[in-house]
């Protein structure tokens, strides 16, 4: 890093997936190709295709917990114990107010809201049927709230509202407050249960953006010409974060060094992206990583499957990487839809292993590829091994304008 | 409705709000609070599931009532007989 600040690394990884219930899972699947995404049922509409996760969600929570709290306290709960279990850390033995966990979200309250609302129409209105729980269960805090209740961490705690770059975010903050010496242990990432709202859905549909196919598994085909829009998927992965002194002190594995990162504002529309502020991300991203774009192996896309965004993106990719022959690009939304809040952190945790296999995972469901989103050195259908993975840049974005990128180095001891 | 009838209702609705405990030992004289792990929000669940199932409005300053099995079981009893 260009800055005099403590560098930081990541330690564990804890993750909840439609297609795997943990990291090895979840890497297996996306070099087998195997799909997360299959019909599902919601409210008022007919069976939709949505990224479901099947993990045991009362491995670290007692069934009162989960009936009192949300489906993303109980995603957040699941890694935040899984990403604390694989840095090997016994949390007994730390000080737990000086642990903080910051997660990412899209957004929070509207599963709970919708529910109690159809709940309510069933006692012809009368608001006596109200539940008490609806306010601890919507008050934007709660997934990371509720990871606190279950690993009684007494250290600061908050949700970053930050749309579909909320993974990444969440991740950014916990680095930060990490420098700022806040915290002494991060746990950071992003979660989603959007599939829980019929809503979420419905206003995809309403813009035209809800993707259809009679295969679920086909439904989310980013960059391809036949591409009808987005997947929602539900997901969660939370990493263990800490500075590198601190991470070498206890000896622990360490995943990856995050030396780059930014988000911006387009300040241009609620929906439509700009890939111009999305290329000024990325290269805000790099500088502070000092890198130049030939130095990066992977660029992880966003592509959710949407004609434009996937095309804006596209233009935005080819103007910072257009003269790298080294830089790699590929999609895991193909696999899993777009899980909203989760998806950067998810996207990011996906590649990961790419430092140790040398593997490249490619994007499927990409059978005629639209001009418009051709990329430099795309992977598509098969995974592409590398001779060495040194970089990845993770890109994640998301409506009213918001970019954000991340770049990580492999850690090799210096 | 029977006193056995209404002691299984409030059971039931005891045990879909703390699904991990056994129900089986429940003693009718000892505060429900020191059997089982039931706070203040789970006895507000306690009197909407009563309203739900029952049409029972159990007003604030009947709480008190819900302390015991037994004594939840008295005060629902002339509330629920003709269910």
């Amino acid at each position: 890093m260009s800055r005099s600040l403590p560098r930081i690394v990541i330690t564990g990884v804890g993750l909840a997936a439609p297609n795997g219930d943990n990291l090895p899972a979840f890497r297996q699947a996306l070099l087998e190709g195997v799909s997360g995404v299959e019909l599902f049922e919601t409210r008022y509409m007919e069976p939709v295709p949505a990224g479901i996760c099947h993990f045991d969600q009362y491995k670290y929570q007692s069934k009162k917990a989960a009936r009192r709290g949300t489906r993303a306290g109980g995603i957040s709960i699941y890694c935040a114990n899984e990403a604390v279990a694989d840095a090997g850390i016994d949390l007994a033995t730390r000080d737990l107010s000086a642990v903080g966990v910051f997660i990412g979200i899209t957004e929070h309250g509207t599963v709970e809201t919708e529910n109690e609302v159809y709940n309510l129409g069933t006692y012809q209105n009368d608001v006596k049927y109200w539940t008490h729980h609806h306010n601890p269960r919507t008050v934007a805090n709660n997934p990371a709230g509720e990871v606190t209740l279950n690993l009684k961490i007494t250290g600061p705690h908050l949700c970053l509202g930050a749309a579909c770059a909320a993974g990444n975010v969440g991740l950014i903050y916990g680095a930060q407050m990490l420098q700022l010496g806040e915290v002494d242990l991060a746990l950071a990432g992003g979660v989603s249960e959007s599939v829980r709202s019929f809503g979420v859905f419905a206003s995809f549909a309403a813009q035209g953006a809800l993707a259809r196919n009679d295969d679920p598994t086909k439904a989310c085909r980013p960059f391809d010409t036949q591409r009808s829009g987005v997947v929602v998927a539900e997901g969660g992965a939370l990493f263990t974060l800490e500075r590198l002194d601190d991470a070498l002190a206890r000896n622990a594995k360490i995943y990856g060094e995050l030396v780059g990162w930014a988000y911006n504002s387009d300040a241009s529309d609620f929906v439509l992206p700009n890939p111009e502020r999305q290329a000024q991300c990325m290269r805000k991203a790099l500088k502070m990583a000092g890198l130049t774009p030939d130095r990066i192996d992977i660029v992880n896309t966003h592509g959710t499957g949407t004609a434009q965004g996937d095309e804006f993106e596209c233009q935005a990719i080819r103007s910072v990487f257009a003269g790298s022959t080294r830089t790699h690009t590929n999609n895991t939304k193909s696999f899993i839809g777009h899980a909203m809040g989760a998806a950067g952190a998810l996207e990011l945790a996906g590649n990961l292993p790419s430092f140790s296999d040398g593997m490249v995972h490619p994007t499927i469901n990409l059978t005629e590829l639209d001009p418009e989103c051709a990329l430099p050195n795309l992977v598509i259908g098969t995974p592409k091994k590398l001779d060495r993975v040194e970089t990845i840049l993770n890109n994640s974005f998301g409506m009213l304008g918001i970019n954000s990128a991340v770049v990580v180095k492999r850690y090799d001891g210096n | 409705m029977t006193k056995d009838a209404i002691r299984q209702a409030i059971v039931d609705i005891i045990q879909e709000i703390l699904p991990d405990e056994d129900m089986g030992g429940i003693e009718l004289d000892k505060p429900l609070r020191d059997q089982l792990e039931l706070d203040s929000m789970d006895f507000l669940d306690i009197v909407m599931e009563l309203r739900k199932r029952y049409h029972i409005e159990v007003p604030e300053k009947d709480y008190m009532e819900l302390n015991t099995l037994g004594s939840t079981i008295a005060y629902l009893e002339p509330k629920m007989a003709n269910l």
